[in-house]
């Protein structure tokens, strides 16, 4: 339902998209992951169909956006970084306006908006202002919005950022109740765990190209070991330990307040790092997550 | 860009922006109706009061009362301080501070619509607050002639003038501290424009300089009106306020655009 060729975003002689190519296919959860100036925000502007690309090819729904723009934008759902709701308008007035843009008829609307405050879990508050919301609620309202004119495809810009853990689990379970509906969705995100949970498939950007493509699990596999040894040395410089480390494990990346052992197995690798007489004075073994896969691909970790 | 601005310049979308702002405003119309009074209470204290201190003064080749000669300038100028808030300063807010356009914008709206749905809403409070500027014109005595409707129409003229501008304007503030310059504008202009006073008064080089002023041309358009004085120059001046709503809107879309959808 959407495909990108070669897609290129330049804001004056800064190139913030560098020609990348994806496809998207209806009922995907699609993801792209980076961290902040990566082009993520830039992209999805083009696949919202609010700014034009540069140069290069963009398809949406088998339409041109440069063409088609109000016709696209009325099929898609889209839910901003910055919620940017209508602060003096009453939470239901916010879904209700937010149709009329779509010109849906004022009775639709009343229908359509109890069932979303339904499915936001905000009808007990459909007449609050929204100034007087929790973030978490804020952002459901404007997932609720987003949904209004029963998009095909929803696209979601860093969705919880910001949000406390139980707020963003909350946010997920919707997300995956429209994905069991069929909705198409793109989400820009830097957290690994959210991509790991929401996205079907994604891509890792990185100054404005893409370095990696595939499922989560798949990425992981292809890019890092299974298992990570984390390693914490007091105050010690860690920088040579590259060296001394090297010989229990696959790959030693060394960070600046750590050191990461990908391995086969973390409990061996663990044993034999302290067989050797280091002591750590932290240890924590887990599995290879995207975090590592950025890592491995850019030398840079994810969340600055 | 700027190509595929000016060809097909909005569409019947941007009612939903007037209809947004309509919303907006509904638990806010204590600030509606102060509209209506700024212009009223001008019009009695400079009317009534000055009007028995200053003699009369010519319009066209005629005496007529200060209270006659003031109005049209009031009138103007509530065109002008209109435009202000509905056109830079509620804009300026849903810009860059709420960015409420750019959730408009993620609909099948466009900057032209978006740009278009602010003048729609300009005009309509303008038009409102016109007619009822010039029905107490009528009341207090201080239309002399049943040409004064035409000011109607002329007032709208100088809104679609002022807002377009102002809509324009308002895209190169960067801060809530850049509406002092607003302010620098606006009250040299008001003070000025031949809307207390006749610009003849001024020396030939300075009256040269006012004559730019747009709140002039429109105060001396609705002079000519209000009186039933009309001479051709009025077109021209007309025709100088239509050129500037038309160029800033032009110019307002574009900006808008390369702020919102770059």
């Amino acid at each position: 339902m959407l495909e990108a060729r070669s897609l290129v975003k330049r804001f004056g002689a800064f190139e913030a998209v560098r020609g990348v190519d994806f496809e998207i296919a209806r009922g995907e959860s699609f993801g792209f992951l980076g961290p902040n100036g990566a082009g993520k925000t830039s992209t999805m502007r083009m696949v919202s169909a609010v700014s034009q690309p540069s140069a290069g090819s963009l398809s949406i729904f088998g339409l041109d956006p440069r063409a088609h723009g109000p016709e696209i934008r009325g099929r898609i759902g889209v839910v901003p970084q910055d919620d940017s709701l209508e602060l003096e308008l009453s939470v239901r007035l916010n879904i209700e306006m937010y149709g009329r843009y779509f010109d849906l008829p004022r009775r639709v609307l009343r229908e359509r908006t109890d069932e979303l405050l339904e499915f936001a879990r905000l009808s007990e508050r459909a007449d609050s202002k929204v100034d007087d919301l929790s973030g978490g609620m804020k952002r459901r309202l404007t997932i609720a919005r987003a949904l209004v004119n029963r998009p095909e495809l929803l696209i979601l810009d860093e969705p919880t950022t910001g949000l406390d853990p139980q707020a963003r689990h909350l946010l997920w379970e919707r997300l995956y109740r429209l994905k069991r509906e069929g909705v198409t969705l793109i989400i820009t995100t830097h957290y690994m765990d959210e991509a790991e949970q929401l996205c079907d498939r994604l891509v890792v950007m990185d100054s404005g190209t893409i370095v990696a493509e595939g499922a989560p699990r798949e990425l992981i596999g292809r890019h890092s070991s299974r298992e990570v040894v984390e390693l914490r040395f007091g105050t010690d410089a860690p920088e040579q330990m590259q060296d001394v480390l090297a010989p229990y494990a696959e790959r030693v990346e060394v960070l600046p307040d750590r050191v990461l052992l990908y391995v086969a197995d973390g409990d061996d690798a663990l044993r034999a790092v302290h067989g050797s007489g280091l002591a750590p004075v932290s240890t924590l073994v887990r599995r290879s997550s995207l975090e590592d896969v950025f890592l491995r691909l850019t030398g840079r970790t994810l969340v600055d | 860009m700027a190509t595929r601005v000016l060809p097909a310049f909005g569409s019947r979308r941007s009612v939903r922006l007037f209809e947004r702002n309509f919303y907006a405003y509904r638990s806010q119309w204590l600030m509606f109706v102060s509209g209506f009074f700024e212009p009223l209470f001008y019009l009695l204290s400079i009317g009534i009061g000055l009007n028995h201190l200053v003699g009369d003064l010519p319009v066209g080749g005629r005496l007529v009362s200060y209270a006659t000669f003031v109005a049209p300038g009031m009138l103007a100028t509530s065109a002008m301080n209109g435009a202000v808030i509905d056109s830079v300063f509620n804009p300026f807010f849903r810009l860059k501070i709420s960015h409420t356009y750019d959730a408009v914008l993620s609909t099948p709206l466009d900057v032209t619509d978006v740009a278009l749905g602010e003048v729609w809403w300009a005009l309509s409070r303008a038009a409102l607050y016109a007619a009822s500027f010039i029905v107490c014109m009528v009341l207090l005595g201080d239309a002399t002639s049943w040409w004064v409707v035409l000011c109607w129409p002329g007032a709208l003229l100088a809104s679609l003038a002022f807002t377009c501008v102002g809509l324009a304007g308002c895209t190169y503030l960067r801060s809530w501290q850049d509406f002092d310059v607003v302010t620098l504008v606006q009250l040299p202009l008001f003070l000025f424009s031949g809307t207390f006073f006749p610009i003849s008064l001024y020396p030939g080089w300075l009256g040269a300089i006012v004559s730019v002023s747009p709140l002039y041309q429109a105060a001396a358009l609705l002079r000519g009106l209000a009186t039933g004085q009309f001479d051709l120059l009025m077109l021209g001046r007309a025709a100088y306020l239509a050129a500037l709503g038309l160029g800033g809107l032009w110019l307002a879309a574009r900006r808008f655009r390369a702020i919102l959808a770059p």
